[in-house]
């Protein structure tokens, strides 16, 4: 389900707002899914705060939001600019890719929770096509 | 026979109490057969749903969103056994409307995130983990007549 010029703009618009707060949407994405959805946790049995305010949590939520940020800015090659992390998450992380779909999940709840206006069905629609992409190009290294 | 802590069922009827059903089911409803588009395969009788502007001035929509989220009320008020509740309403979704049950998971995913716009910062970690279980006990539930 490839990203239509329409997904691709709903997405970038939505990003410009989005980009701004990467920590904290990046922290409540994450949290979210520790808390809701308890087999995540698994691969964080080194942290030692897994809530949405942890320090941890923060940390690692930015990067993740800073990555899909990377993505939107190149959408037309979002393979190519997974590559890297597609790697790490295959060799190094290892990460059921199943789990994918679960932050894709919690990442939609919190851009729908900050950014109510302008989380329409169709941006939403956008935006669950770009993570999928997103998910796929992570995944793409793992065999 | 599910376990609930004072907590979830707290975190459920206080939002509960908070919706317009009727608005909150036409949202969710729309949404799903605008994100996924070939859920609409269930609504041929619906008339006009060619595009997100048509589905969210439908009035069929309006209606059976209203319809789906009333039935949701059913399982809040009979917490301690949806099984039993959904049984006859799990059967006619298998054997008459013959719906996939993936279906149940996209509505439950999608009315979280209508949940999330509506409410904003009260719809906190908590309050959503309690409604993600919600949504996979109806989920499980209305899957259990399925063979």
């Amino acid at each position: 389900m490839p990203l239509t010029d329409a997904d691709k703009k709903h997405v970038k618009s939505i990003w410009s707002k989005a980009s701004g707060k990467a920590e904290e949407l990046g922290a409540q994405a994450l949290g979210r899914m520790l808390d809701a959805f308890p087999n995540t946790k698994t691969y964080f049995s080194h942290y030692s705060d897994l809530s949405v305010e942890s320090g941890q949590v923060h940390v690692h939520g930015k990067k993740i939001f800073d990555a899909l940020t990377d993505a939107v800015n190149h959408i037309d090659d979002i393979t190519g600019a997974m590559s890297a992390l597609s790697t790490k998450h295959a060799h190094t992380l290892r990460v059921d890719p199943a789990n994918f779909k679960v932050l894709s999940h919690t990442i939609l709840v919190v851009l729908a929770l900050y950014f109510p206006a302008d989380f329409t069905p169709e941006v939403h629609l956008a935006c669950d096509k770009f993570l999928a992409e997103v998910s796929y190009a992570l995944a793409a290294k793992y065999r | 026979m599910v376990h609930w802590t004072d907590e979830e069922r707290q975190a459920i009827s206080s939002t509960w109490a908070e919706i317009n059903v009727e608005e909150v089911g036409h949202q969710a409803l729309a949404r799903v057969l605008v994100v996924y588009p070939w859920t609409q395969r269930y609504f041929s009788t619906f008339g006009n749903l060619s595009n997100a502007t048509a589905i969210a001035g439908n009035p069929k929509v309006r209606a059976h969103g209203k319809r789906v989220l009333d039935a949701l009320g059913d399982a809040i008020t009979h917490l301690d056994n949806v099984s039993a509740t959904y049984a006859k309403l799990s059967q006619l979704h298998s054997e008459k409307l013959h719906v996939d049950p993936e279906n149940f998971r996209l509505l439950g995913e999608t009315l979280i995130i209508s949940l999330a716009a509506q409410f904003g910062a009260a719809f906190t970690p908590d309050i959503q983990a309690a409604w993600q279980k919600l949504m996979a006990v109806v989920t499980a539930a209305l899957s259990k007549q399925y063979y």
